[in-house]
């Protein structure tokens, strides 16, 4: 399957059109040596490790990409993630901004108009609502608009959603967001897997991404299942619920689902990845399977997903972010987002269980 | 009327000692262009032609040919003829939503396509048509476009504001956004190594933006070949320019970056294309040959229509200002009184000039005419790039969609 994607990508006339072009090869992902199970040796690299590699694979591959955002260069990242990437490629390459989103958001677009393949990086995306109208307007749109004569290669990078004790205005999940405009392509990983596979498609990807981290996430060897490009990936096996869930509500939610089959409940997690597209397919043959149906994000309750009711045995059960912005005192920020044994209890709720 | 204020035609051959001739209102000129269509003779523009801001000026003597000025009165008024096209196609309905047109304003587009390189860029907002012709589009295309048909430049999925060429990034709809993208188009072109730049247009509407402020920090930061240029028309919308900017003196807004202004003077001699082209070619020189980063240009123009199509234009200025400029200020008209004048072209042939351009223009809406709308099919298309669509994008309803695998 991977050779199929391999081939679509780099030569499209001999692809079916079947599967989505952008691929990547599999050698990718060598280097991570992959556990089946929650195994906590660290073999692994972490989320940040995975996608620092991502751009320094991709930056040697092809020269037209480069990273532009705030300390991104000689600060090494604000988290981190673009570490060492100054030293090794150069200010060429690795463009330190003053703190002007909405300009160099504009200056990514236009850049990629021009045929470069700009990462621009935002400290985090709640920032990025001063530069929302270059990423709906000039880039999501713009191939459309021109009647497909104007591309916009870019990647827009950063953590999203909650952090911890940050406080209402750095707290926000826009996946649901970025996910409602067509145009763009959302991808919200999940794992260290995910992260460097799908940071390199997304690099590589002739439409303008949404490429959605976490924070918390970073410093973690999160260890996921083989990435494929824009599936969900069912991270672990189950008959009884499906817990359909992205970025870091899948680790909880794969606690969840530790603590349920300690009961002799087997729910199945769904890793998302990816928001828009967003692989259905997936969710419905898991829904046919269990008859029982959960949604895990941190964005607000209004705008997240919650559909496939047609095999369901009991109502959707949506777990979201409270309808709040996020307080600052900590057991008040406790109650802001979903935690695992809120899924927990949500998951027995959902098959009649009051205990 | 008119007042012909000097411009000095310098002939080939003086006899040594004669001074330059002077054209005044009440002297009809003395010395003709030479009669080789292709031979370069030297224009020197009015001294106040220009203002500038921590910059040195333009040279006024400006080179020009017999065939180029032709070209220009050619390129204007076909353009000129474009908007009215387009401005008769909208009233009769054909023609929907939003059309900004930029009648009275074509020294501007004309002017620059004279000063630049076919390689250089080009980003404006929405009173984008006469450059989405000149930078390597069809007026055909452009009409298509305006009624939404397949055969307009976006096939029919832009409208008036989204047209593109492959040097010219459109076309935008949101007021200042273009500003920055045509920053970042000019940091490619810096990054690439090429020796061309990028000039970034906007209005005295958009000036006042905080991304056009946060585009000139960058660009001046990096030095990257970008060219600012605010095509100043006096009203943004209905908002006249002295009541939305503190400073008009556009130009200068760009602090640490050197600006340069073809001023009202050179509008009211006519001669405001030649100091278009003239100032454009100093930027294109600053910028690329001399590499001294970014520069603003201001154009001081003047639009007769409203905003937009829906706008009479009428609210905000009278009528009276209106046909003002129109009688004393049209920058084709101009140009045509020295042409003749200088013996490039009889009234005859410039009467000729106008015909076949309106014959052109005639000929391209009919031809647009007959494009068909759009195949339903292409709802779909190039939402994503050729090859990456989704498995399924959805309709309105869950029985709409298309399904790509």
């Amino acid at each position: 399957m991977v050779s199929r994607l391999l081939l679509s990508r780099f030569a499209p006339a001999l692809a079916s059109a079947r599967r989505p072009a952008a691929a990547v090869p599999r050698h990718a992902f060598m280097g991570i040596r992959r556990y089946a199970t929650a195994d906590t040796e660290q073999h692994t690299m972490t989320v940040r490790e995975a996608l620092n590699l991502a751009m320094e694979e991709e930056m040697t591959r092809d020269e037209n990409v480069f990273i532009i955002g705030e300390e991104v260069a000689r600060y090494n990242g604000a988290y981190k993630v673009t570490k060492g990437l100054m030293d090794k490629f150069g200010e060429k390459r690795v463009v330190d901004t003053p703190i002007t989103e909405m300009g160099f958001a504009g200056i990514a677009v236009g850049a990629a108009f021009q045929g470069l393949r700009p990462i621009c990086e935002f400290m985090t995306f709640n920032f990025a609502m001063q530069a929302i109208d270059q990423i709906v307007n000039s880039a999501g749109k713009t191939y459309y608009m021109s009647g497909g004569n104007v591309p916009c290669p870019v990647v827009f990078r950063g953590p999203n959603g909650a952090a911890s004790g940050v406080g209402a205005q750095h707290s926000q999940d826009y996946a649901a967001w970025y996910g409602s405009v067509p145009g763009l392509k959302v991808v919200s990983p999940w794992s260290a897997e995910d992260c460097k596979g799908l940071l390199k498609a997304a690099i590589r990807d002739p439409n303008p991404v949404v490429f959605l981290e976490n924070e918390m996430l970073y410093g973690g060897h999160v260890v996921g299942l083989l990435a494929s490009y824009w599936q969900g990936q069912v991270e672990k096996e189950g008959s009884d619920i499906t817990i359909v869930a992205h970025s870091k509500m899948v680790t909880h939610s794969m606690e969840a689902a530790e603590e349920l089959a300690k009961e002799g409940i087997k729910a199945e997690v769904i890793n998302l990845r990816s928001i828009r597209p967003l692989d259905i397919d997936t969710i419905i043959k898991s829904v046919k399977k269990t008859n029982r149906l959960m949604i895990v994000e941190g964005g607000f309750p209004i705008s997240s997903r919650a559909r496939q009711f047609d095999y369901l045995d009991a109502p959707v059960e949506r777990v979201t972010g409270a309808d709040v912005p996020t307080p600052y005192a900590t057991n008040l920020e406790a109650l802001a987002f979903p935690d695992t044994p809120l899924i927990t209890k949500v998951a027995k709720r959902a098959l009649y269980r009051t205990n | 009327m008119a007042s012909l204020a000097r411009v000095r035609l310098l002939g080939r051959r003086l006899p040594l000692g004669a001074r330059g001739v002077q054209t005044t209102a009440d002297t009809t000129q003395l010395h003709q262009a030479p009669s080789d269509a292709s031979e370069p003779f030297t224009l020197k523009l009015h001294e106040d032609s220009f203002q500038t801001y921590n910059c040195p000026k333009p040279d006024l003597e400006v080179q020009v040919t017999k065939s180029e000025l032709l070209e220009m009165y050619q390129q204007m008024t076909t353009m000129r003829r474009m908007e009215m096209a387009a401005d008769a196609l909208y009233k009769a309905k054909m023609i929907r939503g939003f059309c900004h047109l930029a009648i009275g304003q074509e020294a501007v587009s004309v002017g620059m396509e004279h000063g630049i390189d076919k390689n250089d860029r080009v980003i404006t907002g929405y009173r984008c048509h006469p450059f989405a012709v000149l930078r390597g589009g069809s007026i055909k295309g452009v009409i298509a476009e305006l009624l939404g048909r397949k055969g307009g430049m976006s096939q029919g999925k832009g409208g008036s504001m989204h047209i593109f060429t492959p040097s010219f990034f459109g076309g935008n709809g949101i007021v200042g956004a273009q500003v920055p993208v045509g920053a970042g188009a000019a940091f490619a072109q810096q990054y690439k190594g090429e020796k061309n730049c990028t000039f970034a247009m906007y209005g005295d509407g958009a000036s006042n933006q905080g991304q056009v402020f946060e585009a000139y920090n960058m660009a001046k930061l990096w030095n990257l070949p970008t060219i600012f240029v605010c095509e100043n028309n006096k009203y943004g919308m209905g908002t006249p320019a002295e009541r939305s900017s503190s400073n008009t003196a556009y130009f200068t807004r760009g602090d640490k970056i050197p600006g340069l202004q073809r001023s009202l003077r050179s509008q009211v001699n006519g001669m405001d294309i030649i100091a278009a082209k003239q100032a454009v070619a100093y930027a294109r020189k600053w910028a690329v040959d001399d590499q001294n980063g970014p520069l603003v240009l201001e154009f001081v123009t003047y639009r007769y229509g409203g905003h937009s199509m829906s706008d009479p234009g009428t609210t905000y200025r009278t009528r009276e200002e209106v046909q003002r400029m129109r009688s004393t200020q049209d920058p084709i008209r101009g140009l045509q009184r020295y042409l003749e004048e200088w013996g490039v072209a009889t009234e005859q042939e410039l009467k000729a000039i106008d015909k076949e351009a309106k014959a052109t223009v005639d000929q391209a809406v009919a031809e647009a005419k007959e494009s068909p709308e759009p195949p339903l099919e292409d709802l779909w298309k190039d939402v994503y790039f050729k090859g990456t669509e989704p498995q399924f994008l959805r309709g309105r309803e869950r029985e709409e969609g298309k399904r790509f695998y």
